[in-house]
């Protein structure tokens, strides 16, 4: 049984009234440490966090408004990057990942991935022109075979940033065994172990702050992109059923979120187009997660310090293409913030791929947002698979 | 001590073989970056120069005295700092330490001074936030 209870409209009217306290993950571990879960549970109402790294799996659903004579596209092109045109007449799905339709690839290895899906939808979210091309076979509704023309997304009458999968509860540090240079998602890996890289947020990312999603479902607001968003579902791979500290969080992958948000009020600093040399090209995504505090465990839950929080380094040059599940050892994210990691005894420095300046950046933001009663919290109509592994 | 300069060659010298005579007569070793040679045009080498520190500064003086323009280039090597998200993914293969994590801030530093101009942050960096113009 909790000491504390509060639900998310008592918060909310809190919220309304400019009464809510409202601090960042990083401000919490400090004072559930002073006072005490149960203390802290009583004062403070939500906490806020924060990630911005490259996320596979985003994209946008664009409808492009019906041209003079009507089309039917059945193939599209964004500034050369293809986009998925079989949903509807005008809407289409630009993928992150998708590069240019000409691009070299890593024909000479390691590409470089200049321009893909994720460039777009930054040109987009800046207001510059993106040229359009749409090919079709004509009907006798839609009689057009080819339109070419350049948009702003303010033309556009809807775009929906929709990404799949996002906000990866917890991740692999990458590390690469074999005696070459390797270009993988998880940066550049050198040889013979030179370096280890990591991509959380660790203590202020959003799902280590629940770890059992008890606040976080179907319908929770969260900054995405610069503005408002939703979970509206959980992300393709969620899988809580990974090994689990005692403290609750997640010892590797974990949970993901499906989240959407509307572009058109979206900013280019928090959704960048990122080519990833000898791999691709994605989109950092800023997403920020506000956790109402409605009891002790949720305080407890939400003080959680980089050192408390373990992650797997994985082998990329062999165990990670391969699919082995091996790992060479659990690391915490304290020491890989530090900037060094022991491997079999051996010091290896530490290289983060996400940004945890920016990660603060988006907690001081909603935590701003919500304390100016600007932005209230969503009441979940649908909890995560997951959810019910909380024990009390 | 090595360093890395641009060697900037007009109309009236790009043909002389300049190069050779700072390995001959300065016991230089130097390794080409970039060559961009356009015959009766202006021209320019990026130049990694190693050796004595008497000797380099010898040479550089010879290259000068030939009407070639020596820069260290250092000053070519930029942050975009508007896309600069201080990821960090850059300090993974910055051989110099010119792009170092500052803690516990947690941002990235990147100090010109220490810059070699190799360009390896160029592709490393995600968003494309460095750029290296000659
Ligand atoms: S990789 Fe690029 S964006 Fe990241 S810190 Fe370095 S310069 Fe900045
Ligand atoms: S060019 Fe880039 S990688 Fe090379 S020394 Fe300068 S900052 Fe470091």
């Amino acid at each position: 049984m909790a000491a504390v209870k509060k639900t998310i409209r008592e918060i909310n009217e809190r919220i309304r009234k400019g009464e809510a306290v409202v601090v960042t993950a990083e401000e919490m571990i400090g004072i559930v440490a002073d006072n005490g879960a149960e203390d802290a549970a009583r004062h403070v109402d939500v906490v806020t966090t924060g990630t911005f790294s490259p996320m596979c799996s985003s994209g946008a659903f664009l409808n492009l408004g019906h041209a003079k004579p009507r089309i039917r596209a059945s193939k599209v092109w964004l500034n050369n990057v293809p986009a998925c045109g079989g949903i509807a007449a005008v809407d289409l799905y630009l993928g992150a990942t998708e590069p240019t339709e000409d691009d070299p690839l890593n024909k000479v290895h390691p590409g470089e991935f200049r321009y893909g899906g994720g460039h777009v939808i930054e040109d987009l979210v800046a207001g510059r022109k993106v040229h359009v091309y749409l090919e079709s076979y004509g009907t006798a509704c839609y009689p057009n075979k080819v339109v070419e023309k350049d948009v702003v997304l303010a033309d556009l009458p809807q775009a929906i940033l929709c990404n799949p999968r996002n906000c990866y509860q917890n991740y692999n540090c990458g590390i690469n065994l074999s005696d070459r240079t390797i270009y993988t998602y998880m940066g550049i890996l050198r040889p013979n172990g030179g370096n280890v890289t990591f991509s959380s947020a660790g203590q202020l990312s959003p799902l280590l702050n629940d770890p059992y999603y008890r606040t976080i479902g179907l319908g929770t607001r969260i900054f995405l992109g610069g503005a408002e968003g939703y979970v509206t579902w959980y992300g393709t791979q969620h899988n809580p059923a990974v090994p689990r500290g005692e403290n609750g969080v997640v010892r590797g992958g974990g949970g993901t979120l499906f989240v959407m948000g509307d572009l058109k009020k979206m900013s280019p600093r928090w959704l960048m187009g990122v080519s990833i040399v000898g791999y691709g090209c994605s989109l950092a995504v800023g997403i920020g997660i506000p956790i109402p505090i409605i009891d002790e465990h949720m305080a407890r839950f939400t003080a959680v310090r980089d050192d408390d929080i373990f992650a797997p380094v994985v082998d990329y040059s062999y165990d990670y293409p391969m699919g082995t599940g091996n790992i060479v050892q659990e690391v915490s994210y304290g020491e890989l913030r530090r900037g060094t990691v022991q491997i079999n005894g051996r010091k290896v420095p530490a290289v983060p791929l996400s940004s945890y300046s920016r990660a603060r950046e988006i907690a001081e933001t909603l935590k701003t947002w919500i304390a100016n009663g600007m932005f209230t919290l969503g009441e979940p109509q649908m909890p995560l698979p997951g959810s019910e592994l909380f024990g009390g | 001590m090595k360093n890395t300069y641009v060697l900037h060659f007009d109309t009236t010298n790009y043909d002389k073989p300049i190069v050779y005579r700072l390995i001959r007569d300065y016991d230089l070793v130097f390794n080409i970056l970039k060559a961009v040679i356009l015959p009766k045009q202006e021209s320019y080498l990026v130049m990694e120069i190693d050796g004595d520190v008497r000797q380099l500064e010898l040479g550089l003086h010879y290259l000068q005295n030939q009407g070639v323009q020596v820069d260290p280039v250092t000053k070519n090597v930029h942050r975009n700092e508007e896309r600069c998200t201080h990821c960090g993914a850059c300090t993974a293969i910055c051989p110099t330490g010119a792009l170092a994590i500052e803690r516990p801030s947690m941002f990235v530093r990147f100090d010109p001074d220490k810059c070699s101009a190799c360009g390896l942050c160029v592709t490393a960096c995600p968003p494309r936030a460095m750029e290296v113009s000659f």
